[in-house]
């Protein structure tokens, strides 16, 4: 779709003219995508690209980015109130490489509040609606990135994962999403929630377009201190990503994790798995079960390491140098508590408070330095699963059921953390996985996570691609778009 | 003096202002000069989405100084956080280090109370970032606001803290001087600027709790708010008030301590490590460091000492400051050592301390000149004297800058042998009564007629030539 | 159990005023999540080393290089209040 997309803009399209068609869509939809737009530094530079058209991977191709992507000049709250009005007076890595290979930034998207959430219904602007039912979430934390690339108000967008918060929305909308291996892909610029979990990834309508993106803003930065190297990033026998979708699933062993079906699992998200693993055996690939035995630990470990890291990265907000600051002064403690309480919502606020909890005096041997003794046991499970002469691959559901209500879970945190059970684990062991649509469940789709070794996104890419072409999951379009 | 009641130990924060660039970002060091916030960017100032990354540098500079105060160097090493607020520390924690800190257990030599050798036990050495800068409208306790300025923040620190060896402000000044001393020696360091070294004390009497004086910024300064402590805590004792935990800040101005936290506040940094940075192994890096370390104060005394044939204190007194070392090896390159080491160590620095100035002030080369007119004989002693007085206060003035051109200017020449002479014969003649005494016996007597000669000569002649020339001219007739 | 207190004493900790009515949700609802967390006591974990971080990166550094900063108006663009170039704090005491 991208390809079409540069086709076009090669061909003589106007780049003005596609600007200009997405933003009247984006201004008539309900969906709630956007956070902010940057509808006139987009015009501008669609202009000038009809003008004197550039090159580059992305050249002239629109993008939306998830609001806690820095972007200089253009506001990055995080759908935050302590952060509104800010506006960074510089890019993030990623950011910079889209506009190095030609990228248009057409504006922000709707998140969970400093993406702590699963159904971005945590936003302080409002929940984003599922464009395949506007009375569903969109998932979440880039439920903006994921509805507006399925709803044709972005042709592709990033997202950031700490948890599944690439792949939940992915799944829910029905769309490709890719969590790159930790240390591929620079955080220099991403609004930290739990450094050590997360990382930017694209959101698209397709595998070669996640691909695309994913060659685009993959790859070593020095001011990401866990950047991978370079010679890290891409695997020997692949310079990018884009030329590996053509490899095809014949000789790679993929496993089944017996953990991740059952107990909890809606049965027609199971049923949709299997048929897709069924799908990559007729396409050539072997499959086995294989067990990750401390997946039920995984949410608990996942919840303490990142709520944790929360409170310290979020302690920052407090209004001295941007952001909220409210009445007169008092004295700075009173000052920044009474800021901090009105300018985060009731979930950021609890998961502050936990992770405050657990690492204050007394408890930091419980809870944190638990929590990342039981990331090692998974972190070996996933290494055992994939070791060589173990699978090539992981193939499992993304989320254990489809889109739920705006409303539904919100009001019962532990019932919304249950959610993340199939992606939190990917983040504890720094693995890349990808959600790619693999059927319907009453209407709603359903997203199959494929999962690799570390730095091995190729793999991981060319099984879904063959998948993709053959399916026709991707081809269908949410009624909310038509 | 030492009071054996008194237990101080030291928490200093030393910049690594010789760097040219901030612990985590590029910013500028060199900020002294400039309007607030001018030396800032993304990541010092904290704004969210930034990521720190070491500056490999201020690791090198931290093992140089770990290994010159004799510590144990960790070969793995790694930054944390400190959790706390405060609007000078704009990411609401501190990236400091905790476990496996980088220097542990060393010690420096000071020269005690007694006046012999003491050795202060050093517990650990740590890397960190500075905060910014507040500016109180008004003293600390009464501003109705702040401002704050993050030029400072990100600096590189090295926190050194003392075991609690100290028995005296006294003691404690000498461990600051000592400590700034080999901080210039390895080049890491300019105690000359503002904010450059900032000290907490700890202080306490046997069986009391202690008090934190925090951040003073001068060694003088924390010598009187040591001494004001002891006496507060002395007298509060006497009157049967318990000493509290508390912290205390100095105020210069008033030469009082004030306390500024009394409410129970309980600290609870949360450490955990940094997840934006990852673990330094610099066990290969050390002994490349050390074999680059520049002699150190005491090495170098020692070999003062043996190398010039001076004394011990002469050593002592010159190796105390890099500059003055530094200016005494190049003199004693050109004029005889012994001569060097008295006249730079007893009257230069002297003449400067009097004036508050550095040795900068004052050219290798110009001692030089001064000590060989001193060695011919062409001046005295007192005319050498006054001949780095007239330098050091005319500083600046192009047409006093060459000492003998000075001397000539100012008519400081000894007196020529012959005038001395003429001046003796004279003497002699015109002080019968005088040399009836001497030769009756009273060699006494001779003074008088040595002060007749300084007279005749203005004092140009050498007291000592003249008495010897007195002496020939009595003893011959 | 996390009482009333503890919430006292960690929204201090945090810097973030809680009042009467959020005190109550957050002891309920603090310790439904905690509970839920104390699942991971069964695991045996004592000779299990921690997992900070999962590149297995050491000795990443920068060189000593000074990189222009960024002008005074640009770092105080975002701030509420500003004097004379400075951030404009709340008092101290």
């Amino acid at each position: 779709m991208l390809r079409e997309l540069k086709e076009g803009l090669a061909a003589g399209a106007s780049a003005e003219e596609v600007v200009s068609a997405i933003f009247e869509k984006i201004k008539r939809s309900r969906l709630n995508a956007y956070n902010c737009l940057s509808e006139e530094s987009a015009l501008e530079r669609a202009k000038n690209f009809d003008k004197k058209p550039w090159g580059g991977l992305l050249a002239g191709v629109p993008i939306a980015i998830k609001s806690s992507i820095s972007t200089k000049g253009i506001e990055t709250n995080c759908s935050s109130r302590i952060l509104s009005g800010y506006i960074p007076p510089y890019d993030a890595h990623v950011i910079e490489r889209l506009k190095e290979e030609g990228a248009i930034i057409i504006g922000k998207t709707n998140m969970d509040e400093f993406a702590m959430g699963t159904s971005t219904e945590t936003s302080c602007l409002g929940p984003t609606r599922n464009p395949w039912d506007t009375d569903r979430v969109p998932g979440g934390s880039s439920g903006g990135s994921a509805a507006a690339v399925a709803a044709g108000e972005a042709p592709a967008a990033l997202g950031s994962d700490t948890g599944g918060s690439i792949r939940c929305p992915a799944s829910f909308c029905g769309i490709v999403g890719i969590k790159p291996t930790y240390g591929l892909v620079s955080r220099y610029g991403l609004v930290s929630y739990a450094n050590s979990l997360e990382q930017i990834g694209p959101l698209a309508l397709t595998v070669e377009d996640a691909a695309l993106v994913l060659d685009v803003i993959a790859g070593h930065d020095p001011r990401d201190s866990t950047s991978a190297e370079q010679d890290r990033v891409f695997l020997p026998h692949t310079e990018r990503y884009l030329p590996s979708l053509t490899n095809g699933v014949k000789g790679l062993t993929l496993g089944v994790p017996e953990e991740y079906f059952g107990e909890g699992v809606d049965p027609e998200v199971e049923k949709a798995v299997w048929d897709a693993i069924s799908k990559l055996e007729d396409l050539g690939a072997a499959w086995k079960m294989v067990s990750l035995p401390h997946t039920k630990y995984a949410l608990a470990a996942y919840y303490i390491i990142a709520m944790s890291e929360a409170s310290s990265n979020l302690a920052r907000f407090d209004g001295l140098r941007y952001g909220l600051r409210l009445g007169a002064d008092q004295d700075w403690h009173t000052t920044f508590s009474e800021i901090r309480a009105a300018g985060f919502g009731p979930e950021v606020k609890r998961r502050i408070l936990l992770g405050t909890y657990a690492l204050s005096a007394g408890y930091y041997g419980r809870y944190y330095l638990k929590a990342l003794k039981v990331r090692t046991l998974i972190k070996e499970d996933f290494e055992r699963a994939l070791s060589a002469g173990g699978a090539d691959l992981l193939v499992t559901p993304t989320m254990p059921f489809p889109a739920f209500k705006i409303g539904e879970r919100i009001e019962d945190p532990l019932s919304l953390y249950m959610a993340d059970v199939f992606t939190v684990p990917i983040n504890l062991a720094g693995v890349p996985a990808i959600s790619v649509p693999c059927g319907f469940a009453g209407g709603l789709p359903i997203g199959l996570q494929i999962i690799g070794r570390h730095f091995d996104e190729a793999s991981i890419l060319r099984a879904a691609k063959a998948y993709e072409d053959a399916t026709p999951y991707h081809e269908a379009v949410p009624k909310e778009v038509v | 003096m030492a009071e054996k009641d008194v237990i101080i130990g030291l928490e200093v924060h030393v910049q690594l202002n010789r760097l040219r660039s901030k612990l985590f970002c590029g910013c500028s060091t060199d900020y002294h000069a400039s309007d607030p916030n001018t030396h800032t960017c993304p990541v010092c100032l904290g704004l969210p989405g930034t990521l720190p990354v070491v500056n490999r540098r201020a690791v090198e500079y931290a093992i140089r100084v770990a290994l010159a105060l004799n510590c144990d160097i960790q070969g793995e090493t790694l930054f944390y956080r400190k959790n706390y607020y405060y609007p000078d520390l704009p990411k609401a924690f501190q990236i400091t280090q905790y476990d496996f800190p980088l220097g542990l257990g060393g010690s420096i030599l000071i020269k005690g109370e007694d006046g012999e050798e003491k050795k202060i036990r050093i517990t650990r050495v740590h890397m960190e970032e500075d905060p910014g800068r507040l500016v109180h409208a008004g003293t600390i306790d009464r501003a109705k606001y702040s401002m704050v300025d993050y030029n400072r923040c990100g600096m590189s620190l090295l926190e050194v803290v003392t075991e609690p060896d100290l028995r005296s402000p006294k003691e404690a000044r000498s461990f600051l001087d000592k400590l700034r001393n080999i901080l210039e020696y390895l080049d890491v360091f300019d105690g000359d600027l503002e904010g450059a070294m900032r000290i907490d004390s700890n202080i306490s009497l046997t069986g009391g709790e202690r008090a934190e004086v925090k951040n003073i910024s001068s060694h003088k300064g924390v010598e009187k708010a040591l001494a004001y402590e002891i006496t507060r805590q002395r007298s509060a004792r006497r009157r049967g008030v318990a000493q509290v935990q508390e912290t205390r800040h100095y105020d210069e101005l008033r030469g009082i301590t004030v306390s500024i936290r009394t409410k129970e506040e309980a600290h609870d940094y949360r450490y955990f490590p940094e997840p934006d940075l990852v673990p330094m192994r610099i066990a290969d890096w050390v002994p490349k460091v050390e074999a680059e370390l520049p002699e150190l104060p005491d090495a170098k005394r020692e070999r003062f000492v043996a190398q010039y044939a001076i004394a011990d204190d002469h050593a002592r007194s010159l190796t105390s400051e890099i500059r003055v070392a530094n200016f005494y090896e190049v003199v004693a390159k050109r004029a005889p050592p012994r001569l060097a080491a008295v006249w730079i160590a007893d009257v230069l620095k002297g003449e400067l301390n009097y004036r508050d100035v550095t040795i900068d002030r004052f050219s290798s080369h110009q001692m030089v000149e001064i000590l060989d007119m001193i060695e011919k004989g062409k001046i005295t002693e007192k005319a050498a004297v006054e001949v780095i007085r007239t330098i050091l206060d005319h500083s600046g003035d192009p047409s006093v800058v060459d000492p003998v051109a000075v001397v000539e200017a100012k008519g400081l020449a000894r007196a020529e042998d012959d005038a001395v002479k003429a001046a003796v014969r004279a003497a002699v003649e015109e002080s019968a009564q005088a040399v009836a005494d001497y030769r009756a016996g009273n060699e006494k007597a001779i003074n008088f007629i040595v002060g007749v000669v300084m007279k005749k000569t203005r004092g140009r002649a050498d007291p000592g030539e003249a008495n010897r020339l007195v002496k020939e001219a009595l003893d011959g007739i | 159990m996390i009482t009333g207190e503890d919430v006292d004493h960690i929204s201090w900790l945090a810097s973030i005023k809680v009042s009467e009515e959020e005190r109550s949700a957050f002891v309920a609802s603090f310790n439904s999540v905690l509970d839920y967390f104390h699942q991971l006591d069964e695991l045996e974990t004592e000779d299990v080393e921690p997992t900070y971080r999962v590149v297995d990166l050491t000795n990443v550094f920068r060189e000593d290089v000074v990189k222009e900063s960024i002008s005074q108006e640009e770092s105080l663009r975002n701030a509420p209040r500003t004097e004379n170039g400075y951030f404009k704090s709340p008092r101290i005491v």
